[in-house]
C-alpha cells in the first residue's frame, strides 16, 4: 500500500505534467522499498548459487556418504545431513535449480498463452472471444493443484512435465486480466486514431494494446512466480512431481518426512527455502505493483 | 423481488461451465486408453479379456458416446465403479467428502474471521505497530507452503506437546483443530491484505466524509459505511479461495492422515483408478463452482447496483 | 460580535508530503454573520476546499491545520477535541459536498443514511427519525418521499441525489451549512433549483451559508459577502454588489473576465493566462505576479498585505489603483 503522501506527490508530478518512464518507474520503486530491492537481491544471488552450485560446495547432491547419516547441522554440513549421508546444504542448492526454473519457465509459458488468447478475444470479442472465456471459465472452476494431478497423471512425473502441466493451469488468469485490459484499451481515442488511420489490427495489438499491458504482465510475472513454485513444491511433495534422481525442494521435503521427528532439518531447510523465496517474489511483486499498476490488486 | 429468478439464472450460466469442467477431466484422463484395464485385470492380462472389458466398460464406444453416458450417469448419481475398491464411486465420495468439507469449513472459518478482523485492524491502525505486525503475519500466511505449517504445526502440538493428535479423525474437534489453521493460514493472509488495502481505498471515498460530516466518528464510519463496500471484492476473493483451501485439503490430508477427498485422488493416481480419480476432481469442482454461486448471490445482496442489473 | 455564526482567524492549513510543506490555506481571516450566505471564489486548487475541510474537522490524506482560530458561534474548532467535534458536526454544522453521486455510500438506502444523521445527534427513536426525515425529503422538495426513502443512490437522478445531500445537512437544523461546488455536476437548469432550494431554506431557518464555487454566476445569486481566494490567500474581499460592480485585484477582474464581457471598456482583459502556481514552489512576491497583467518590479519581489481600500473592501494589491 502506498502512503498517503507519497499519493500526493504522485498527484502533485501528474499535475505539474511530469509523466515517468518504466526504468524511472523502477528506479523510484527501488529507492522508495528497500525491501522489494533485498528481495530482488536475494534471488539474483540465489540464482547464482543454483548455477554455480559445483564450485559452492564440496560435496555431491546425489552420492552419499553413509557413515554421515542423518547428522545434525554442523561446521561440516551446515544444514546437516538426509538419511543418506547426503550434505541438505548442497542438494539445496542442485535442488534449487529445478524449483527456480518451475518458478520461471511455466510461468513465462502461461503468460505468452495467457497474453495471445486474451489479446485475441478482447480484441476479435463476439464468438471467439465467448469460447476463449468460457474455457478461461472452465479451468478457473478447477482447484488449480487438483487440475494439476489430473494433468500430471495423464502426462507421468516429470520436470518438463510439470513445466506443462502448471502453465496450462496458469495462462487463464493472465487472459483475463488482459483481455480485459485490451477491451478497455480498444476503446482508447489513440487506437482509434490509429485505427482512422489505417493502421492493422495485428499492428495495433503489437504496438499500441500489447506495450500497454506490460506493467500489468510485469507485476503478474512476479506474482505467479511464487504460486508455480508453491505448486511445483506440493505436486513433488505428493509424489507426482519431480522423479529421482532429479530433485526440487517440494521433493526433498517429501523425502524428509518420514525422518520428521528424528531429522527435521532434512524437511525444515528445503521449506524455509521455498518461504523465502515466495516471500521475496510477493515482496517484489507488490513494489512493482505499487508503482506500476496500483489497480492491480491481489489478495 | 425477482431473487429467485436472478438465482436461477445464475444456475444457468454457470451450466456451460460445469459441462466444460466435466469434458475437461473426461477427455485428459481418456487420453491413455487401455491402462485402466490392465491395472485392474492384475495378472489376469491377456487379449481376451481385455477385449471383454473394454466392450463392458463401453470403452470401444467413440468418445463423444461415453461422454453422453457419463454425463447420463452424472445426473442419475451413477459416477461408475472404483477400479481399486470395488465399490461405487458415489459411495466412496459420500464417505469421504464429510472430512474435507469440515476440514474445509473450519479452515475457511480461521482464515475469514482472523483474515477480516486482521485486516480492518491493520487499515484503521495504518502504519502503526499492530498494522505492521498483522501484515507480516498475512504475508507470511500467503509466503508459506501448506505442508511446511501443517509438519511444523505437527511437530510442535501434536509430537512434542501433546496437546492434539498426530493423525485421524478419531477425536473429533480436536482432530480438525491443526490441519485447519495449517490450511486456513494462507487464505487469512490473502484475506487480511485485500481487505486492508480495499478497507483503506473505500475510507478514501467522498461517502467516508460524508459520514464524517454527519458526525460519525473514523470507526463508526468504517463499521456503518467502509466495511460493506470493502466487503464486495473480498467475497470475490472468499469465493475463489474454496478452490484454493480444496486444493491445500489434498496436502493437509495426507500430512494428517485424514479421510478425505484429496486422500482419494492420491489414492486413485497411486491405484490407477481412472473412475475414481475422475469422480473426486468433478465432484470437488462442482464443490467450488457451487461455492461460486452463492458468493454471486451474496455478492448480490451486498451490492444493489448488481442486484438492479440480475 | 455575537450574531457572528462563524469566525476564522489567521488559518493556516496544509499537507505534509514527500516534496515538503504545502500551504494549502495561508493566513485567512473569513466571518459569516447569523443568516447571511457567504462565498469564496477561486480557481480549482486554491485552498477552498481545504478551508472548508478546515472548518468541518475532516481534512484529507495528510492535511494538518498548522495555526490560526476557527470560532462557530463562539465556540473554539481548533484543538477541539475529536469527540466534541463530532458532536458538532452534522448537528451544528453540516455539509454539501461537491460530486452527489459518489458522496452517498452506493449500498445504503439514501433514507436511511439521511436518518443516520438523526439518531447520531438526536434523541429519537427509529420511526420518529424517519418521519422526520420524510418531512425534510418533502421540505427539499423530493417528491414522493415515502418512495425515494427507500431509493439506492444509482436510481436517483443527480439533482435529486443532491436533495438527498442537502436534506441529510439539513436534518438536525444546523448553524452553519458549507456547500462545497455543490452544484458544479448538475445541469444548468437543476442548479438554478438547488440554489434557489438553499438560498430559501436559508432565509426560513436563519442558517448561515458558506457558499464556495469557482462559478462567479452562483456566487453573484446566491451570496451576501464574497471572498476571493489565489493560491491559499483572500485577495480580495467585498459584499456581492461591490465586487460586481467595482472589483479591484486584477485577478478579480481575470475571473470577471472569463463569465462577463467588460463591454466597451478598454482594457479588455483576456481570460487569465498562465496556470495555478504550483503551491511548493511559490514565487517570491506576490503569487499572482506571473499572470498578471499590470504587475511591476514591485510585485515580483515583495508580497501585497490584504488592506481595506474602502468600507468593507479589502484587496491584497500594491496595484490597486488600476481600472
Amino acid at each position: 500500500m502506498k502512503k498517503e503522501a507519497q499519493i500526493l506527490s504522485e498527484a502533485l508530478a501528474s499535475q505539474l505534467g511530469e509523466s515517468e518512464t518504466l526504468w524511472a518507474q523502477l528506479r523510484r520503486m527501488a529507492k522508495q522499498n528497500k525491501l522489494a530491492v533485498a528481495s530482488a537481491v536475494l534471488l539474483i544471488l540465489l540464482l547464482l548459487a543454483a548455477v554455480f552450485a559445483p564450485v559452492l560446495t564440496p560435496y555431491d547432491a546425489v552420492t552419499g556418504d553413509t557413515a554421515n547419516r542423518l547428522q545434525s547441522p554442523s561446521a561440516a554440513h551446515w544444514l546437516g545431513t538426509d538419511e543418506m549421508g547426503r550434505d541438505v546444504l548442497t542438494r539445496l542448492l542442485y535442488g534449487a535449480r529445478i524449483s527456480l526454473a518451475v518458478g520461471v519457465i511455466p510461468t513465462l509459458v502461461s503468460l505468452a498463452l495467457g497474453v495471445a488468447l486474451g489479446m485475441t478475444a478482447g480484441f476479435l470479442g463476439g464468438k471467439i472471444d465467448y469460447i476463449i472465456m468460457r474455457f478461461a471459465d472452465v479451468m478457473l472452476a478447477f482447484p488449480s493443484l487438483l487440475l494439476a494431478m489430473v494433468i500430471m497423471y495423464t502426462l507421468g512425473g516429470g520436470v518438463v512435465n510439470i513445466f506443462l502441466a502448471l502453465a496450462l493451469v496458469g495462462w487463464a488468469s493472465v487472459a483475463r486480466v488482459v483481455r480485459s485490459e485490451t477491451i478497455s484499451l480498444k476503446e482508447s481515442e489513440y487506437v482509434e486514431a490509429a485505427r482512422s488511420m489505417g493502421v492493422s489490427s495485428w499492428n495495433i495489438m503489437l504496438r499500441h494494446i500489447l506495450p500497454n499491458c506490460l506493467p500489468s504482465l510485469i507485476v503478474l510475472f512476479t506474482l505467479n512466480i511464487p504460486s508455480a513454485i508453491l505448486s511445483e513444491s506440493s505436486l513433488s511433495f505428493l509424489g507426482i512431481g519431480v522423479q529421482l534422481p532429479n530433485s526440487s525442494w517440494g521433493l526433498m521435503v517429501n523425502m524428509g518426512r518420514q525422518f520428521l521427528y528424528d531429522a527435521p532439518w532434512i524437511s525444515l531447510a528445503p521449506s524455509v527455502a521455498i518461504m523465502l523465496v515466495v516471500l521475496s517474489c510477493n515482496f517484489l511483486g507488490d513494489g512493482l505493483r505499487d508503482v506500476l499498476d496500483p489497480h492491480l490488486k491481489r489478495g | 423481488m425477482s431473487t429467485l429468478k436472478s438465482i436461477g439464472k445464475r444456475i444457468l450460466g454457470s451450466l456451460p461451465v460445469l459441462v466444460g469442467v466435466i469434458l475437461v477431466i473426461f477427455l485428459m484422463l481418456r487420453i491413455l486408453p487401455g491402462n485402466a484395464i490392465v491395472t485392474m485385470m492384475g495378472e489376469h492380462v491377456n487379449e481376451a479379456n481385455i477385449a471383454r472389458m473394454t466392450a463392458e466398460l463401453g470403452l470401444d464406444q467413440p468418445w463423444y458416446v461415453q461422454f453422453w453416458v457419463y454425463l447420463k450417469g452424472l445426473f442419475t448419481g451413477d459416477m461408475g465403479t472404483s477400479l481399486k475398491y470395488h465399490k461405487p464411486v458415489s459411495d466412496l465420495i459420500a464417505t469421504y467428502f464429510p472430512t474435507t468439507v469440515r476440514l474445509a469449513a473450519y479452515a475457511a472459518v480461521v482464515a475469514w474471521v482472523v483474515g477480516i478482523f486482521c485486516g480492518v485492524i491493520s487499515a484503521v491502525r495504518k502504519d502503526k505497530l499492530v498494522d505492521r505486525l498483522f501484515m507480516g503475519f498475512s504475508l507470511l500466511g500467503v509466503s508459506v507452503p501448506v505442508f511446511m505449517t501443517a509438519m511444523v504445526l505437527q511437530y510442535f502440538f501434536a509430537y512434542q506437546l501433546k496437546w492434539f493428535p498426530l493423525q485421524g479423525t478419531t477425536q473429533g474437534f480436536l482432530s480438525y483443530v491443526l490441519p485447519a489453521i495449517a490450511l486456513g493460514w494462507n487464505s487469512a493472509g490473502s484475506v487480511a491484505r485485500l481487505t486492508r488495502s480495499t478497507l483503506l481505498e473505500v475510507m478514501q471515498s467522498d461517502y467516508i466524509d460524508t459520514a464524517r460530516a454527519k458526525g460519525r466518528g473514523v470507526a463508526g464510519s468504517v463499521l456503518f459505511h467502509a466495511l460493506r463496500n470493502a466487503m464486495i471484492p473480498v467475497i470475490t476473493v472468499m469465493a475463489m479461495q474454496i478452490s484454493s483451501l480444496l486444493s491445500g485439503a489434498v496436502i493437509t490430508e495426507t500430512i494428517f492422515s485424514l479421510p478425505g477427498i484429496g486422500r482419494l485422488c492420491i489414492d486413485a493416481i497411486s491405484g490407477r483408478d481412472v473412475p475414481l480419480l475422475q469422480g473426486s476432481v468433478i465432484f470437488t469442482t462442482l464443490l467450488v463452482i457451487g461455492g461460486n454461486l452463492v458468493a454471486d448471490c451474496l455478492y448480490a445482496a451486498l451490492d444493489p447496483r448488481i442486484r438492479k442489473e440480475a | 460580535m455575537n450574531d457572528l455564526t462563524l469566525k476564522i482567524e489567521n488559518l493556516s492549513a496544509g499537507f505534509f508530503t514527500d516534496r515538503g510543506y504545502v500551504p494549502a490555506v495561508d493566513s485567512v481571516s473569513l466571518q459569516i454573520p447569523k443568516g447571511q450566505v457567504v462565498g469564496i471564489v477561486g480557481e480549482s486548487g486554491c485552498g477552498k476546499s481545504m478551508l472548508a475541510r478546515s472548518v468541518m474537522g475532516i481534512l484529507k490524506y495528510s492535511g494538518r491545520i498548522t495555526g490560526g482560530s476557527i470560532r462557530l458561534c463562539g465556540q473554539e474548532l481548533v484543538g477541539m477535541p475529536e469527540k466534541k467535534l463530532r458532536a458538532l458536526r452534522g448537528k451544528d454544522m453540516a455539509m454539501v459536498f461537491q460530486e452527489p453521486m459518489t458522496s452517498l455510500n452506493p449500498v445504503v438506502p439514501v433514507g436511511k443514511q439521511v436518518r443516520e444523521a438523526l439518531l447520531l445527534h438526536e434523541k429519537m427513536d427509529r420511526k420518529a427519525a424517519k418521519q422526520e426525515v420524510l418531512r425534510i425529503f418533502e421540505r427539499v422538495g423530493i417528491s414522493e418521499p415515502e418512495k425515494r426513502y427507500n431509493s439506492y443512490p444509482h436510481q436517483l437522478s443527480g439533482g435529486l441525489r443532491q436533495r438527498i445531500m442537502i436534506a441529510m445537512a439539513m436534518v438536525c437544523k444546523p448553524k452553519l451549512l458549507i456547500a462545497d461546488e455543490p452544484t458544479t455536476a448538475l445541469d444548468v437548469t437543476i442548479e438554478a433549483q438547488i440554489l434557489q432550494l438553499m438560498r430559501q431554506l436559508s432565509k426560513e431557518t436563519g442558517m448561515s451559508i458558506l457558499m464556495i464555487s469557482h462559478n462567479l454566476g452562483v456566487i453573484a445569486q446566491m451570496c451576501d459577502q464574497v471572498y476571493v481566494m489565489y493560491a491559499g490567500k483572500i485577495v480580495e474581499k467585498a459584499d456581492v454588489n461591490t465586487l460586481f460592480a467595482d472589483c479591484t485585484h486584477p485577478y478579480t477582474k481575470g475571473l470577471m473576465g472569463s463569465v462577463i464581457d467588460l463591454k466597451e471598456n478598454p482594457p479588455r482583459l483576456p481570460a487569465i493566462g498562465g496556470m495555478v502556481p504550483n503551491l511548493l514552489h511559490l514565487p517570491e512576491g506576490c503569487a499572482f505576479a506571473p499572470r498578471c497583467p499590470y504587475a511591476s518590479a514591485r510585485c515580483q519581489k515583495e508580497r501585497p498585505s490584504l488592506l481595506p481600500i474602502a468600507q468593507g473592501h479589502e484587496c491584497r494589491c500594491f496595484e490597486r489603483g488600476l481600472g
